[in-house]
């Protein structure tokens, strides 16, 4: 008996704790979620069910689809092969200014995207810096193409990749590097078969918010590529344009967004983003 | 080949810590670097492995130089032929127990299929040929040791560095790991350095142990040596013996706190006075007659030793006493209680200070 008892007299303490927890902070969470998640439930009330089937099937619809998953798959890779080695070098090498090129890197990310949408014309443009060189030497134009929605995509999503990235490396304990050495591993070796493995759920999770930024991006893109259907018009150009005529066609190309978005993110969240 | 394998004189700074060492070890030999914590055994192997640069002295392995501070010549950890088996033992986690042996070879320019092979028998020779597909989380503690032992010797080093191999493990697996780590050292033809803080350890596994405080190697001997003569208090607490210096004329010692121990060896001169702590008597009466030392004392711990009850005695001098239960019962033993210590001069060993190549002090 005497057990019952010494359990029962400790259940209420814990539902006494539970039910202090002080309004001043629900509420405002409360609050906090339904501003979330309450636009995105407007979205799918107001979405034109009926001719849903019809509109999906849309050629210009499934055309801007395709524009944005290939290129912000393009652009992820950009981000990768480029990426991974800028975060190595600012996690792993010590040289000077370091600090500054870090703060460099993240840049982008406070940036408004039209302004970095413009410093690309500036650039790459046909008239730009490089892009007048890049035009006459290899005949490779930028500025209001596919290859410049991939750019201005990968401008705005690398420092995600390179700042997940670098965190995992710096996570990573350097010993497995140095034991690789004492095996005769050089620096490659070392970096390919042992680094890259230790890090990967990192670079994961850095591909995959590299990967979202990328697919959501507008203001660069349209500043740097423009808005030409099939070429240019990514999703959520196609979203704001179709707005200015057809709410309901915006509604179901910003539904299809927010479906690809959170399959992509239900499916690798637990995974990788939670595993480093 | 005649002359030591590895001829070493490593100098490492960090911060206000110099490693200062002479380390010479010979083909086939297995040398125990014996020490407390913070001595620097663990920065010496990092800096033979190339892990870590010298700031002054040399490093050469056979008829090679490895580091020269001076000549500013330095071959990094990879191009060594060296092998390390590290404290936690560093398995890569994403690869199973047989690509972590095969890891080695391959960096080496062996083809995969051919790498598998080599360490495929590595694995047999340890005893886990049948563990190759495991992760190494699946592998316990002592079956990782083992894992990382192959890793290291599938490269075929000519000095093989082991650092605290066994610290990881509980008591159980230590005992099962250490006779077999015996085994595989007596196999292994090239050179061998472990670094221990367990004297035990270095006393099974080694040929020869040196031992370093400080940064500084304060005894080097075999184990007969070390055990009969300990020249510092950490080497006479590892071999569980009361030490003391002083000045001898003719087998009598001064000691500090006007003490005079006498001895049945004839000494002059700067000398150690070493005895195990069984030799020491307690009373609580001073005792009388025999060629005893004695003196007064007050007991400042008591703890048990085994069967026995060891005493800590303050006095003129501090000394350990194991004494039985029985006496011990006999004696009324109380914490800051007044007793005579006394000691038969037959049971003491003097041995001179400053023996060639030792520091004083």
């Amino acid at each position: 008996m005497t057990t019952t008892d010494a359990a029962g007299a400790r259940k209420p303490r814990f539902r006494r704790r539970v039910g202090r927890t002080p309004v001043v902070l629900v509420l405002p969470a409360i609050l906090a979620l339904a501003f979330l998640v309450l636009p995105l439930a407007g979205l799918l009330i107001r979405a034109p069910w009926a001719t849903l089937p019809q509109r999906l099937t849309d050629p210009q619809v499934l055309t801007a689809l395709r524009l944005s998953l290939e290129t912000s798959t393009l652009a992820t890779i950009l981000c990768l092969v480029l990426g991974v080695p800028l975060a190595w070098l600012l996690a792993r090498v010590e040289f000077p200014g370091r600090r500054l090129v870090r703060a460099l890197v993240t840049v982008p990310l406070v940036l408004p995207p039209v302004v970095g949408g413009l410093a690309l014309l500036l650039v790459f443009g046909r008239r730009g810096l490089l892009g007048e060189w890049l035009d006459q030497a290899f005949g490779l134009t930028f500025a209001f193409t596919t290859k410049g929605v991939v750019l201005a995509e990968a401008f705005v999503a690398m420092p995600f990749l390179v700042i997940a990235v670098e965190g995992a490396l710096r996570g990573a304990d350097t010993r497995f590097e140095e034991a690789a050495a004492t095996l005769g591993a050089g620096r490659w070796t070392t970096f390919r078969r042992v680094t890259l493995p230790l890090v990967a759920p990192g670079i994961a999770a850095g591909a995959v918010l590299c990967w979202a930024r990328a697919l959501g991006e507008f203001g660069a893109t349209i500043t740097f590529a423009g808005n030409f259907p099939g070429r240019t018009q990514t999703m959520p150009l196609a979203v704001y344009l179709t707005l200015e005529q057809d709410l309901d066609g915006a509604i179901v190309l910003s539904l299809i967004l927010l479906v690809v978005s959170v399959v992509i993110l239900a499916g690798l969240r637990d995974r990788w983003i939670t595993a480093p | 080949m005649t002359g030591p394998l590895v001829d070493s004189r490593i100098v490492v700074d960090r911060g206000a810590f110099r490693l200062d060492i002479d380390l010479r070890i010979d083909p086939g030999e297995v040398v125990a670097l014996l020490g407390p914590n913070g001595a620097g055994k663990t920065t010496a192997l990092r800096a033979l492995a190339g892990l870590v640069p010298l700031t002054d002295g040399h490093i050469r392995l056979r008829d090679r130089e490895l580091d020269d501070a001076r000549a500013r010549r330095w071959v990094p950890a990879e191009h060594r032929p060296i092998g390390v088996v590290f404290q936690d033992y560093l398995l890569f986690p994403h690869l199973t127990a047989l690509e972590n042996v095969a890891f080695g070879p391959r960096s080496h320019g062996t083809g995969r299929k051919e790498a598998h092979t080599v360490a495929a028998a590595w694995l047999d020779r340890v005893g886990l040929g049948d563990h190759a597909r495991r992760k190494p989380r699946q592998l316990s503690g002592g079956q990782a040791q083992r894992v990382a032992l192959a890793r290291a010797l599938a490269v075929e080093p000519e000095l093989l560095l082991l650092d605290e191999p066994l610290a990881a493990l509980d008591a159980r697996t230590r005992l099962d790991t250490r006779a077999e780590l015996h085994r595989h050292l007596a196999a292994h033809p090239g050179a061998t350095l472990l670094v221990t803080h367990d004297p035990l350890d270095a006393l099974v596994l080694a040929d020869r142990l040196v031992i370093l405080e400080g940064g500084r190697v304060v005894q080097e001997g075999d184990a007969a040596e070390i055990t009969a003569q300990p020249r510092t208090d950490y080497v006479a607490r590892l071999v569980g013996l009361n030490l003391y210096r002083g000045r001898a004329v003719g087998g009598r010692v001064d000691i500090a706190g006007d003490l005079t121990l006498m001895t049945t060896d004839s000494v002059d001169g700067e000398a150690f006075v070493a005895f195990p702590p069984v030799a020491v008597a307690v009373h609580i009466e001073r005792p009388t007659g025999s060629p005893r030392n004695t003196w007064p004392a007050t007991i400042a711990a008591i703890q048990r030793h085994g069967d026995n009850l060891r005493l800590q005695l303050d006095g003129p001098i501090a000394a350990a006493a194991d004494i039985t239960p029985a006496a011990a019962a006999q004696l009324d033993l109380t914490l800051g209680r007044h007793v005579w210590a006394a000691v038969k001069a037959t049971e003491t060993r003097a041995y001179p200070a400053d023996a060639a190549g030792w520091p004083a002090g």
